[in-house]
């Protein structure tokens, strides 16, 4: 059994309202210290497969397919065992 | 043998456990306690206002409906569902899944009649916008609302919000929605016929809800393990599914009757659908869908998990019911039949966990309440108009006003919701009231909520009384005629003789001002405790009214719309400040008595307005409340961005002080606007029902102008008057 | 000419759009049940707006796998009209039959208002009885309508004559002011290359009839309904 993490994030080049709103409200408590935010999606996902390798590659068709938008987003995954 | 601090803490009490004990002639499992503490609490069993609610009208003028879960009218061929429940609790705690799921409830309760709901009003009230807690709260609701009534294409059209200091701490979120049938197609909430079956279809049932019954766990919750959640959590996708599969298994006719699961989930529906069908009732936990381990008997019946009905289904029909609920991704499963011995029983594994007569379930107790005047009334009634100084700046006062988190536009938070969706939106939020065009007729239903609570808190029994009146003038200025209401009744702790005296005297209000107007109430609810450390809101009689428009093409709006016409105003200004918001913003007091009401001018100034639209000869019609009639003046000219049009006053008698003719709550007073034929043939309505009519000036120009004598004592551009009206809310919410 | 409208779990305006066609536009209209596959008989696929799959993931994510959508892109490459509405829109884009992505409005919340637009190219099917810039005033309701495309595909768009509808003040102003969700170049609707797929966020069902407020969505669909009669 394995298990795997998926962030997804927003491409770079594409503006995050959120992501400055929630930097504002930060600000505005105190934490003058934060330069930026980003907001992301973080799925987590449980195989029932055992090997990593073919984890891996499902884990990017099933990205590429659904569960990111290529146009707007980026995914990164890390594998563990359970 | 059941200890007392067990029962105790799930709310029984001494002699309503003896009860329980008289009942069965033995002591309850746990499973049955857990029953009867659900369905003879106050949301449930009505305890403390059943008697007192008895008074409340069912006769209108239209024929009334009055269903297990809603009530409505008959109109022709079709059923006008609706209702109205109160969420507050919930959303204090966590105001967005709070306001969600009273959605979600008060929708289920009109499907589940078999109407499509077609419209959701909400009446929301917060402390002052000051504290941020209240904005917190304000936010999180509105943010509720859209995420579930949006999701569910159900248009949020209308709806009110107040700031008052007495809901620091208790904020009020009650939620109407209005469904439509043909009046054959509705359905009915009980179990019948020996033999059918008992289905349960939509969500999975979890632990939802159940959070303060920790006292009948068997077992320890292990060290990480997450509490029960109090709250529950909504999901509007798997509910407008649940609306159109449902919708869909009524129309096969194999539906006996049908139920949502609402507050007391399995309780609740299994012992009511067996009481109102006379008949008994047997189910078997192990068959309900879960989605959590290791649920105790007594957590399935108690749990509080969205988006669930149950249904009774005729003796070999489950299949096709199944099939329907399945194609929307839906549970549907058989977890019991109806039998014939008036008992509800339930078993888990096979063995019987609960036994126990549907009636002696939803015959909770009734107490009448000791009630009395409280002490601080006499003086806070008296309000010495001498004493209150008369302002240098009008034109300050009335930016002031509208600028007031009361007055102001509300568009920050209606913008947020989808008011067109199902497209029967004839009257855009903005204006007195919705009106929603019933298609395939020439009619339209126009909806309202309406209480000033302050006035209530002043005068219940009045304020009451003006909350029904004011329902009804918002409704008449839309073109509607006045049929019936809903009410959401909030107050605090019923076993204090104060706010039981000011409970009782807003039924009684209510009572009266719907008997004397020809209104009935149809369904409602009621909500006490609503007290914190902070105090107690003020009595709150929340009223949901809908009207009539025979013609669709006949409705009014609230704006005037072109220059050089006639503006009328009906009724009389006295001398009044009690209760208002000019003395409270103005001169920082609560205080006085609530205004009058004499129904008979209500009525007579009503008719007027109604018949004279219905003849088309208004062009527009709005009601004078909070912020007096410079208020509804300069709403009458902003509130069409578009198109605003000014307004010139020079012929309004000032036969009181200036600042109570302008910025006093007089009540039944109406401002026409018409073309210079009109004139006369509403001149001549108005003498015939009785209604005082005066001409006050003309509509025009881009200022709205005010004059006593000679001398403009407001003048104000409808810019200047738009921007301190439309922003204001925003401003302060976020501040 | 037959009409469809394709219901999705989750699909709100489906009713909207069948009412309109059937009793106002008077023509033939039926309901497309996301599972079914079977698209031969329409002359027009509308995808209505509404929230299927309760927008999980993103909005129009999941809708794009179902079935009936293979079809729908069938139907387009035999150079069938499809005219995606709001959430329809989003679901094109999520199928890659019309180009770019839709974010979160700029502004974070819903947003339920009449809007004005431009109509830009009037030479396809949904707008021949447009004149050139004709401003329409339309309803948008919508909490995901901030259009977002890189920047060769902006460029692509432009050249290929594919915006149909940009936001704009009443005056006919295309600027920050008008544009209520931050979609770029305050791009309200689009066509693909082939000028037969159309998508766009406002909603011409609910701006067909004047007791609701306005009558301009109507020149859309009876500008289907002539480019239909006349091929």
């Amino acid at each position: 059994m394995l298990k795997a993490e998926i962030y997804i994030t927003l491409k770079k080049t594409v503006a995050d309202p959120q992501g400055l709103t929630i930097k504002h409200a930060l600000d505005s408590l105190g934490y003058k210290e934060v330069e930026e935010v980003r907001i992301g999606k973080l799925v987590t996902v449980r195989l029932n497969i055992n090997d990593k390798k073919e984890a891996e590659q499902r884990l990017n068709e099933m990205c590429k397919k659904l569960l990111a938008n290529p146009i707007i987003e980026d995914y990164s995954s890390k594998i563990e065992e359970v | 043998m059941v200890k007392p601090e067990v029962y105790r803490s799930l709310g029984l009490s001494d002699e309503e456990y003896k009860r329980i004990i008289d009942v069965l002639k033995r002591e309850p499992s746990t499973t049955e306690l857990a029953m009867f503490s659900v369905e003879w609490s106050e949301h449930c069993g009505y305890p403390h206002s059943r008697n007192l609610l008895k008074l409340l009208p069912k006769k209108g003028k239209y024929p009334t409906l009055i269903g297990e879960d809603s009530g409505g009218i008959i109109v022709d061929d079709l059923a006008i569902i609706f209702k109205m429940e109160s969420h507050n609790h919930p959303s204090q705690i966590e105001p967005k899944q709070g306001a969600a799921t009273g959605i979600g409830g008060i929708i289920r309760d009109i499907f589940t009649a078999g109407a499509r709901p077609i419209a959701s009003l909400n009446s929301l009230r917060f402390g002052p916008l000051t504290e941020p807690y209240n904005r917190y709260l304000l936010r999180g609701v509105v943010d509720g609302i859209q995420f579930y009534g949006n999701c569910l294409g159900v248009p949020t059209v209308a709806g009110e919000i107040y700031f008052d200091e007495s809901y620091s701490g208790n904020c009020l979120v009650n939620v109407m929605s209005i469904g439509v049938a043909k009046k054959d197609e509705l359905a009915r909430a009980f179990a019948r016929g020996v033999g059918n079956s008992i289905m349960y279809v939509g969500s999975s049932t979890g632990r939802d809800g159940i959070g303060g019954c920790s006292v009948l766990a068997s077992h320890e919750f292990k060290e990480g393990e997450e509490k029960r959640p109090t709250v529950q959590i909504g999901d509007p996708f798997t509910e407008k599914c649940l609306i159109e599969a449902t919708l869909e298994a009524l129309a096969t006719g194999h539906v006996v009757g049908i139920k949502d699961m609402g507050a007391a989930g399995l309780t609740c529906s299994t012992s009511e659908m067996a009481s109102v069908g006379n008949s008994g009732m047997e189910v078997e936990l192990q068959l309900v869908p879960r989605r959590e381990a290791d649920m105790e008997p007594w957590e399935i019946m108690m749990s509080e998990s969205q988006e669930r009905m149950l249904v009774c289904v005729k003796k070999g029909k489950e299949k096709e019911i199944e099939k329907i609920f399945s194609k929307w991704d839906l549970h549907a499963v058989v977890i019991g039949k109806v039998t014939d011995d008036d008992i509800v029983r339930i078993k888990d594994k096979g063995k019987v966990v609960a036994e126990i007569k549907a009636h002696s379930l939803t015959q909770a107790p009734v107490y009448d309440m000791p009630y009395k005047k409280p002490a601080y009334l006499d003086d806070l009634n008296k309000l010495d108009i001498t004493k209150i100084s008369e302002p240098k700046d009008y034109n300050g006062v009335l930016l002031k006003l509208l600028g007031s988190p009361t007055i102001s536009s509300k568009v920050w938070v209606y913008e947020q919701y989808d008011h067109m969706v199902q497209t029967n939106t004839v009257t855009l939020p903005g204006s007195d009231a919705s009106v929603l065009r019933l298609k395939g007729t020439n009619k339209a239903v126009a909806a309202t909520t309406d209480c000033n609570s302050r006035y209530c808190y002043l005068n219940p029994y009045k304020g009451a009384q003006i909350a029904v009146a004011e329902a009804a003038r918002n409704l008449v200025c839309s073109g509607a005629e006045p049929a019936a209401v809903t009410d959401c009744l909030n107050f605090g702790n019923p076993k204090r003789p104060d706010r039981f005296w000011q409970f009782k005297n807003c039924v009684e209000g209510v009572a009266s001002a719907c008997k004397f107007l020809n209104i009935s109430v149809v369904s409602g609810n009621v909500s006490f405790y609503n007290e914190s450390v902070k105090g107690v809101v003020n009595p709150t009689p929340t009223i949901g009214m809908i009207g009539i428009v025979d013609d669709v093409h006949q409705v009014c709006t609230q704006f005037f719309k072109n220059e050089k016409e006639i503006i009328i105003l009906l009724g009389t200004s006295k001398e009044e400040l009690g209760g208002s918001e000019y003395l409270k913003e103005v001169h920082g007091q609560v205080k006085g008595d609530a205004p009058d009401l004499d129904l008979w001018l209500e009525q007579a100034v009503q008719r007027t307005a109604l018949d004279a639209i219905r003849k088309g000869l208004v062009s527009s019609a709005h009601d004078c409340s909070e912020g007096g009639l410079a208020v509804a003046l300069a709403e009458c000219c902003i509130s069409n961005k578009e198109n605003m049009v000014g307004a010139v006053i020079d012929s309004l008698t000032f036969d009181v002080r200036k600042d109570a003719t302008l910025f006093g709550e007089s009540q039944s007073r109406i401002v026409l606007s018409c073309s210079k034929k009109s004139v006369h043939k509403i001149r001549d309505i108005a003498e015939r029902f009785g209604a005082p009519f005066q001409i006050i000036g003309r509509t025009g120009g881009k200022e709205l102008k005010i004059l006593v004598g000679k001398r403009k004592i407001i003048n104000l551009s409808v810019e200047g008057m738009f921007e301190r009206w439309i922003d204001s809310l925003q401003s302060l919410i976020m501040a | 000419m037959k009409f469809g409208v394709v219901v999705f779990p989750g699909s709100n305006c489906d009713q909207d759009c069948f009412y309109v066609v059937k009793d106002v536009l008077k023509q033939p209209v039926k309901y497309i049940w996301h599972k079914d596959t079977e698209l031969d008989n329409f002359d027009c696929i509308i995808l209505p707006g509404g929230f299927s799959y309760g927008d999980y993931l993103r909005t129009g994510a999941v809708a794009r796998f179902s079935p009936v959508m293979d079809s729908v892109i069938d139907f387009a490459k035999r150079g069938g009209i499809v005219i995606g509405i709001c959430n329809g829109f989003q679901i094109l884009l999520e199928s890659g039959l019309l180009p770019g992505a839709m974010l979160r409005n700029t502004n974070l919340h819903f947003i339920c208002k009449y809007v004005y637009i431009k109509t830009e190219n009037i030479k396809i099917p949904f707008t021949n009885l447009c004149k050139k810039n004709q401003i329409l005033k339309i309803p948008i309701a919508h909490n995901e309508g901030n259009y977002y495309i890189d920047d060769d595909g902006l460029k692509s768009l432009e050249k290929n004559g594919q915006i149909v509808f940009r936001y704009c003040s009443p005056e006919g102003d295309v600027n920050k002011e008008s544009n209520p969700n931050g979609a770029l170049a305050n791009i309200a609707g689009i066509i693909n290359r082939e000028g037969n797929t159309l998508g766009m966020m406002p909603h011409p069902e609910r701006s067909s009839e004047a007791e609701l407020g306005s009558e301009d969505g109507f020149l859309i669909l009876r500008s289907i309904l002539k480019w239909l009669g006349s091929k």
